[in-house]
């Protein structure tokens, strides 16, 4: 633990976030263009070559909003909402591989902050922390819609995390390891590989609804509780509550990249670490692609369905995919 | 088994929304850039006033006022004057010499263009009728006998 080692993870650190929040900028920018395609229309298309611009007129045009605090509000909290809310997403991006080694000034530097040996942990546990951002919102919000909102995001959240945890606890099981290092990087049989894709359709679900996306949306809902537990945000706050909904899914795809599709690996990627980043974030544009066309599919579930498709579908599939990976663990 | 069956039968559904939203994104959008792009308009198409002149550059307005009397809004103003010797506008004995069209009131709706003699006033095709200023509304009878160029393609009959 000397210096040059806390200048690299620092610097590690600031990179980290500014490709994280210019990939929340742009990813808007993508998501209006790609959702306007499927609906056939052009999408925005004003400033600057092919609107390329638009994410800094919305960062301005957010910026210099008035800002307004109402009068009901818990007003500590109500400022530490979304703090909270970008502050875990933006630290569950930690643990996440994005590069092979680099050899720079005759020392090793891993592309990844920290290589921690719980990894899969840490990162459920900041999404887990990232839901309280919103759940204070709404409660301090002094809102019934958002309070509702609020209720509903916990309700979900709580719903969602247990498939979640136990698709990830099997391939955990499977890898026999809790560092994405090395699920990334250990070395399966070919029914193994198939058996880990199974998994991905319903782990790609459960995330779709732990990241508040389309179609459960429904701490947003926007047509039912006025957006839910923002109603009462504007400005630069909410923007900040957008940020920690797109860093979230921008993380989540990333999981996913590492998880099933072996992160930065492809041909030549470990000669040319360059290569094994831009494996990285091609895969994981693909999987944000995956996202928005989902949001372009399906209309939003009734609340109901929302939980009967948790606890009666995702749960039970859930459990029969850890004991299916146990007995192939064991077996094989 | 039901619930088995219940979850294949539902996958193939989602299955097949996800490949309508997919045929739909690889097509041309049909978006029309509106001010940029022409738009396509049918003949009858009811825009912005003209005034018309015959092949020898006269008027054709007499000033006969029946546009001025058939309007449901009280948009048009026609103050007409006697045709000189020296100065002639039109082929008849009278012509107009105020024609004011006020588009703040105007509906559009063409009754002025039927009660025309002379088919003088008719509706164009220019459908662009934004303006900065409220005294930017108020046609006068240059902005009548020069119209400007609309930017539309008119769709044939078929």
């Amino acid at each position: 633990m000397d210096w040059t080692y806390l200048l690299i993870v620092t610097v590690e650190i600031i990179f980290v976030i500014v490709a994280l929040l210019g990939g929340f900028a742009y990813m808007t920018l993508v998501e209006r263009k790609v959702i306007g395609r499927f609906q056939l229309r052009i999408g925005p298309n004003q400033a600057g070559p092919y609107a390329l611009l638009q994410p800094i007129a919305d960062a301005v045009k957010m910026i210099f909003k008035e800002e307004i605090i109402v009068s009901n509000a818990d007003k500590v909290v109500y400022m530490l909402a979304p703090a909270i809310s970008v502050g875990f997403a933006l630290s569950a991006f930690a643990v996440v591989p994005f590069g092979p080694a680099v050899h720079l000034f005759g020392r090793e530097i891993p592309l990844q902050i920290a290589d921690v040996n719980i990894g899969v942990l840490y990162i459920l546990a900041m999404g887990g922390i990232g839901t309280y951002g919103l759940v204070l919102a709404g409660w301090s919000s002094g809102n019934n819609y958002s309070l509702l909102g609020a209720m509903r995001t916990t309700a979900q959240m709580v719903s969602y995390e247990l498939p979640m945890g136990i698709f990830v606890a099997s391939v955990v099981l499977g890898a026999g390891t809790l560092t994405l290092n090395g699920i990334m990087s250990v070395q399966r049989p070919w029914y193994m590989w198939l058996w880990l894709w199974v998994a991905f359709p319903f782990y790609f679900t459960v995330m779709l609804a732990e990241t508040n996306r389309s179609p459960f949306d429904f701490p947003e809902t926007e047509n039912e509780l006025i957006s839910g537990f923002q109603t009462e945000y504007g400005g630069i706050k909410f923007a900040l509550f957008f940020m920690a909904e797109y860093i979230n899914m921008i993380t989540a795809a990333a999981v996913m990249t590492v998880v099933f599709f072996g992160g930065w690996r492809g041909p030549l990627a470990a000669q040319f670490p360059l290569l094994g980043i831009f494996y990285f974030v091609l895969k994981t544009f693909i999987i944000l692609l995956l996202f928005l066309w989902v949001r372009a599919s399906f209309p939003r579930l009734r609340y109901d369905q929302l939980m009967s498709f948790s606890w009666k579908l995702m749960l039970p599939i859930s459990l029969i995919y850890l004991a299916g990976t146990a007995v192939l663990v064991v077996l094989v | 088994m039901s619930g088995l069956k219940e979850l294949v039968e539902g996958t193939k559904q989602l299955a097949q929304a996800m490949e309508v939203t997919f045929k739909e994104a690889v097509q041309p959008p049909l978006t029309v850039e509106s001010p940029v792009e022409p738009i396509a308009i049918y003949p009858r198409f009811r825009g912005r006033h003209e005034l018309r002149r015959y092949e020898n550059g006269m008027e054709r307005c007499v000033g006969c006022s029946l546009c001025e009397a058939a309007c449901p809004t009280g948009a048009i103003h026609v103050e007409a004057a006697e045709n000189t010797e020296e100065e002639r506008h039109s082929p008849g004995e009278r012509y107009a010499k105020v024609y004011e069209v006020n588009l703040l009131r105007c509906i559009l709706c063409g009754d002025c263009t039927r009660a025309c003699p002379t088919e003088a006033i008719v509706l164009g095709h220019n459908y662009a009728l934004a303006n900065y200023q409220r005294q930017d509304f108020i046609l006068t009878k240059e902005d009548l006998l020069n119209p400007p160029e609309p930017n539309v393609i008119v769709r044939v009959k078929e």
